[in-house]
């Protein structure tokens, strides 16, 4: 493994406009924002931490992995599900709405040595993952995303992903893919596994599992976090995570840790 | 020109804004969206003489216009902070203030000789008011008896200005602020987060790993008010005001009330930038209301 084969950009804080919103359907959404500047290089893994204006109820930012980032209109795009207060106020934002973003926040994943990687992605936990894709592409890398739901109203970017490299797709319900959690998979079964590295997002449960089936197959793994913070960038020491050397910020030693690397 | 230059007994602060102890970390986390050498001073992340891991995650509950915290005095110790943090930011044109914690007294005077050495830091805030920990923090300071000895045995071992930071955990701050005052404080700093908790009415489960821990944020800035003008009576030592401070107008409110200068703590999660805001916007206060020093508005409300 290459250890953050990117450069380190300066946090910055900016108010972005609202392009527009893609509803996936009736609770998700994309939602593409606008900055009044030059887009700093936005690293796959790195979160933002957006500003709910008129909620009440919400004080605090609400952190979101970076979906996309279009470096030519300067926008970046964000998946999100209505789960609460604040995501359901981003979705009733309009077009030419303002709101204040602290970014690029959070450190990135690590290029793997070898060719093959499994990107295991849980539900919303897909949402780091396109832009990984897209730098596994430039470098060459062949990528397969196996993307697991309840059922198939939760697997809705299946099509964007393919770009990029194979999909697999289980679902609790089997409406799509394989029956079954990402890890019952039938890819995890096959003696000939082949692949060099796999990098996991999603529910705490489901990382543990893909940890553990790494671990068992001696493949190097890293998993991204989604722990509550108030501010991002190091300073509360709200979000921390139990590593073997102490309790380490998710925000600014993670989103990304290498399995081992936690107390999991 | 308006002259926003205080004094903490004889230091002098360029201006009245300085950042709360555990909201700005060691200051170089803020470097990238602010110029720390605007700041009047900023208080770093407390301080112990070991190594602490904190309380377990989750240490944070979000509420109506607020925040509970029980991040527990998470730090490296003070020999780490001097040895690899002191070194990086020592240089900032401003106050670095360090907000020291213990377990027990003989814990306290340790890391205050410590700290005498340390040039570029002309203040020690103590911490008698951290409400996450087991023991020692807001353990000393919500009885008489045990804040007089340990503010005694912190200004015996003390080389600098000392404030002692109290908790508003307790029935009358002013006679805690007098008691300290008389065991030696230069200034008292106050207030620290409020005993809360919050539950998850679905789960029954409390939202933080402690059940209980500080509360922060607007929410409590009317007390906080109330307590800093309290104080201010009660005590002839310069007062730091803080409680739930989100701009310029509320920065003035805590002025009036008694500050001579004041913390902002919760709202730097918010916006990072949000401290030299409210210097600007104190600045402008001054200009449109013809006044010349903003010492002329310390405790100045009118009745």
């Amino acid at each position: 493994m290459t250890r953050n084969f990117f450069f380190k950009n300066m946090k910055r804080i900016e108010d972005f406009t609202v392009i527009q919103h893609h509803w996936l359907n009736e609770n998700t959404f994309l939602i593409e924002l606008k900055s009044s500047g030059q887009l700093p290089v936005i690293l796959p893994g790195n979160f933002a931490q957006i500003q709910i204006n008129n909620t009440p109820g919400v004080f605090l930012r609400r952190p979101f992995s970076i979906y996309n980032a279009d470096y030519k209109n300067n926008t970046l795009t964000f998946y999100i599900k209505i789960v609460g207060k604040g995501s359901r106020e981003l979705g009733l934002l309009k077009p030419g709405d303002i709101t204040s973003i602290i970014y690029p926040l959070g450190n990135t994943f690590s290029l793997p040595d070898k060719d093959k990687v499994l990107i295991v992605g849980g539900g919303f936990g897909i949402a780091p993952f396109l832009l990984l894709g897209k730098s596994f592409r430039e470098h060459q890398k062949k990528t397969t995303f196996l993307i697991g739901g309840r059922s198939k109203q939760d697997i809705m970017l299946a099509s964007t992903f393919k770009k990029y490299g194979d999909v697999l797709i289980t679902t609790e319900d089997g409406s799509l893919g394989e029956k079954g959690l990402v890890t019952d998979h039938s890819v995890f079964n096959n003696n000939n596994f082949g692949y060099d590295m796999i990098y996991t997002c999603g529910p705490d449960p489901m990382m543990k599992a893909v940890a553990n089936i790494a671990r068992n197959k001696n493949i190097p793994c890293e998993a991204s976090l989604e722990n509550m913070m108030a501010c991002g960038f190091g300073a509360c020491l709200c979000c921390v995570v139990e590593t073997t050397s102490g309790n380490k910020c998710v925000c600014t030693e993670g989103p990304v840790f290498n399995i081992n690397d936690l107390a999991w | 020109m308006v002259d926003l230059k205080i004094k903490i007994q004889d230091l002098e602060f360029k201006n009245p804004v300085t950042t709360a102890s555990g909201t700005f970390a060691y200051g170089e986390e803020f470097s990238d969206f602010l110029d720390l050498n605007r700041l009047g001073g900023f208080f770093i992340k407390g301080l112990t003489l070991e190594n602490r891991e904190g309380n377990p995650y989750p240490r944070m509950a979000e509420t109506a216009s607020g925040m509970l915290n029980s991040v527990g005095l998470q730090n490296k110790g003070i020999d780490h902070f001097i040895s690899h943090i002191y070194p990086r930011i020592k240089d900032y044109d401003t106050h670095i203030i360090a907000n020291i914690n213990g377990s027990t007294i003989e814990d306290y005077i340790t890391v205050t000789e410590k700290l005498n050495d340390l040039e570029k830091i002309p203040a020690i805030e103590l911490n008698i008011s951290c409400p996450n920990v087991k023991e020692g923090g807001m353990a000393f300071g919500i009885r008489k008896k045990s804040a007089v000895e340990v503010t005694e045995a912190v200004r015996k071992a003390c080389k600098k200005i000392l404030i002692v930071k109290l908790t508003p955990n307790i029935t009358d701050i002013a006679e805690m602020a007098r008691v300290v005052e008389g065991a030696g404080a230069d200034s008292i700093s106050l207030v620290n987060t409020f005993l809360g908790m919050a539950i998850d009415a679905e789960t029954r489960k409390p939202l933080l790993s402690t059940v209980t821990g500080g509360l922060s944020g607007p929410c409590i800035k009317p007390i906080a008010l109330r307590m800093v003008w309290d104080v201010f009576k009660a005590v002839k030592v310069p007062v730091i005001g803080m409680g739930g401070i989100m701009n310029a107008a509320d920065a003035i409110e805590f002025i009036l009330a008694g500050s001579t200068a004041i913390q902002i703590g919760t709202a730097n999660f918010i916006d990072p930038q949000v401290s030299l805001k409210i210097i600007d916007g104190i600045e402008d206060y001054l200009i449109r209301h013809k006044v010349k020093a903003v010492t002329d508005l310390t405790g100045a409300m009118e009745i």
